[in-house]
């Protein structure tokens, strides 16, 4: 039997078929937070349903937690009553929940696999778009609304259509400076931010392979802005190294049961897809959006396209033909689920040692879980950012969307790490926003302008 | 166990046109106003940005189309972030049916559990109702749900949707929880077949 991995955790998971063609899909996984859950808990008491399964929700407080203190109560106090309205739902509902003062606590997306929640074979939902991240585990995770958080909670299932899987190859070793982010931008520049409209995208290649966890997580991340509500990569031995010991996966011999489970999920060799795509790695180089989608990308060394969209380019302030490399920033954000994890802060830290952020610049780092920014500190990164003169933070989304003080002001340009720069993203309605590795972001604090990040590892031991 | 969804067979209303394509939930519903635990009152910030900073008046302040039903888009209408604050202050606004040559995933699965249906149709029929309706904003546009059959003055077309959206509109079975609450046993053995819920 040929099939993919959607197809397999996709029939698995299948309770019936339901009266208008639906699938009934049972949810292995649901991860709720403070912003787009408290409106489903109301519904679920209005109709007086219980929560079917509460061991299967897990619940932390990212979106609109203030990076700067994060002691209770919240100086924030529209914070604190989102927080405390999640606490209560949660205390009622039995679903364990990590508030801040938890060390387990961050960003739901960074959270999950961490802690050994997201694995390999299972369906996963939350009320966010980033869900897809969760799909590196080979795990078919998608973003919902509130109303289908409702419904999760009352019936651990979700009423969905199937998607189709178009397969794409990246194949080839990134020279030094090049990142999955660069990959994931190039895959969006080249089949457009609607291309993958209903698709899961199945991420494989020789590059691919050759990634860590956190490199797959940045890339799956980011398949919702390409359009496909699920992205995932087939789970291999990379895979099974990282959740081996987490705290929520299989111990013992149940490790190794599970291991023959998650293998058998993976897409067959010679399995069919609706569609394929290949991309060359060494084609790819540091990447940097310049309009207000993520599909509006160039590499670091092209000019803006001759073709520019009028809209973009006019928000934006920049002509087409203009080179990006040399843009001015006012702001640099280091952090987000898609690249606020440990090796994105220890890749910046290689390039910002030794160097000051430029003056006119505000540089932030925003840990993606309390975890991550423990280990961080453990190896002393933190101090090489301090001494740079950027701001270390606590955890949580930050300046990605700025639901918290975390914000642009007027038509500020930041240099981000996150996923998306559309217009007013960062907390500004005249904000721009330019999206780039990590490492470009802490090359760009530095220079006070978009610089090409190789320039500067060329300098630093590897 | 009632279904709180009604029947949604037809919809008829004036229009307004929304001209672009990738048009994002962040700009339908700037996240500031997400730091909230109810939806009520979110239709006053509906574009709200967009509403300040552009030099043309938006429609959405556009006093033209201020009863409007039917909200015409383009390609890939509500694009990004997941919150159905977007689509909940569209409706609150008093948007009650929308057409577009596509919509992103997620915002097409929002409205369809809120009772909103989208109608796709090519990018020609979009620009020749747009451009009705904003000579005509008066036009009252016609939307049969179970054929797509639409007319609005004298421009008729047929639009689509997925086959199980409309079915769950024209049957009344939009709001799912019931139905997958309804044969819940069935949920109990899929969910002890799966190696991961029983401990491998």
């Amino acid at each position: 039997m040929a099939d993919t991995l959607f197809h397999k955790v996709w029939n698995a998971h299948r309770v019936r078929t339901l009266a208008n063609g639906q699938t009934q899909l049972f949810i292995g996984l649901h991860l709720i937070h403070e912003v787009t859950s408290p409106q489903a808990f109301d519904m679920i008491r209005q109709h007086g349903w219980r929560v079917a399964f509460p061991e299967r929700t897990v619940a932390t407080i990212d979106h609109i937690v203030p990076t700067a203190s994060q002691r209770r109560p919240f100086l924030d106090v529209m914070a604190e009553e989102m927080t405390v309205s999640l606490e209560r739902s949660c205390r009622e509902f039995g679903i364990t929940l990590y508030t801040p003062d938890r060390e387990e606590q961050g960003i739901v997306h960074v959270i999950g696999p961490q802690l050994g929640l997201t694995q390999p074979g299972l369906t996963i939902a939350c009320g966010d778009s980033h869900t897809s991240t969760h799909g590196a585990f080979g795990a078919i995770a998608m973003g919902i609304g509130t109303s289908q958080v409702r419904d999760v909670l009352a019936s651990q299932c979700l009423a969905v259509e199937p998607l189709k899987v178009r397969r794409i190859e990246v194949n080839g070793r990134l020279s030094s400076g090049v990142y999955a982010k660069d990959v994931i931008l190039s895959i969006i520049r080249r089949l457009g931010v609607n291309g993958g409209v209903g698709y899961a995208y199945e991420y494989g290649g020789t590059t691919l392979d050759a990634m860590s966890m956190d490199e797959r997580m940045t890339i799956c991340n980011m398949s919702i802005e390409g359009g496909a509500r699920a992205g995932y990569v087939n789970p291999d031995d990379t895979t099974f190294a990282y959740l081996r010991g987490r705290r929520f996966a299989p111990q013992g011999a149940a490790f190794d049961r599970a291991v023959a489970w998650w293998r058998q999920m993976a897409s067959a060799r010679d399995a069919a897809y609706d569609d394929r795509v290949t991309l060359d790695a060494g084609s790819i180089e540091p990447t940097v959006t310049w309009g207000i989608n993520p599909g509006q990308s160039v590499g670091v060394s092209e000019r803006i396209p001759t073709d520019a969209d009028a809209e973009a380019l006019a928000y934006m302030g920049f002509e087409a033909r203009a080179p990006i490399r040399g843009t001015r920033i006012d702001v640099a954000f280091i952090g987000s689920c898609t690249n606020g994890r440990l090796s994105d802060i220890e890749e910046a830290a290689r390039i910002v040692k030794g160097h000051r952020v430029a003056p006119h610049v505000k540089a932030l780092i925003v840990p993606g879980s309390q975890e991550v920014g423990r280990a961080a500190e453990a190896r002393k990164l933190h101090e090489v950012f301090i001494e740079a003169g950027f701001e270390w933070r606590g955890a949580g989304c930050s300046m990605c969307l700025a639901m918290n003080p975390d914000k642009l002001e007027g038509r500020q340009v930041c240099a981000s790490s996150s996923n998306r720069n559309f217009k007013g993203r960062q907390g500004s309605p005249t904000g721009r926003t330019l999206l780039m590795s990590p490492a470009m972001v802490a090359a760009a604090a530095i220079a006070g302008e978009v610089v090409d990040v190789r320039t500067m590892l060329e300098a630093v031991p590897a | 166990m009632t279904t709180s969804s009604a029947a949604i067979t037809s919809v008829s209303g004036r229009g307004m046109p929304l001209r672009g394509n990738d048009i994002d939930t962040d700009r339908i519903m700037p996240a500031r106003y997400l730091r909230v635990v109810s939806f009520d009152g979110l239709e006053k910030h509906v574009f709200e940005d967009d509403r300040k900073t552009n030099r043309k008046p938006h429609p959405f302040s556009d006093m033209r189309y201020q009863d409007a039903a039917v909200l015409i888009v383009n390609s890939n209408f509500g694009c990004g972030s997941s919150r159905e604050h977007a689509p909940q202050g569209l409706a609150r606004f008093g948007i009650t049916a929308m057409i577009g040559e596509s919509f992103s995933e997620i915002f097409l699965g929002n409205c369809s559990v809120l009772g909103l249906p989208c109608f796709t149709a090519d990018h020609d029929t979009i620009e020749k109702l747009q451009s009705l309706i904003e000579q005509a904003p008066e036009t009252v546009i016609h939307l049969n749900v179970e054929t797509g059959a639409v007319t609005a003055g004298a421009l008729t077309f047929t639009a689509s949707m997925p086959a199980p959206l409309r079915d769950a509109f024209v049957h009344g079975t939009w709001n799912p929880t019931a139905m997958l609450l309804d044969k819940f046993e069935e949920v109990r053995a899929v969910a002890k077949r799966l190696p991961y819920v029983t401990g491998f």
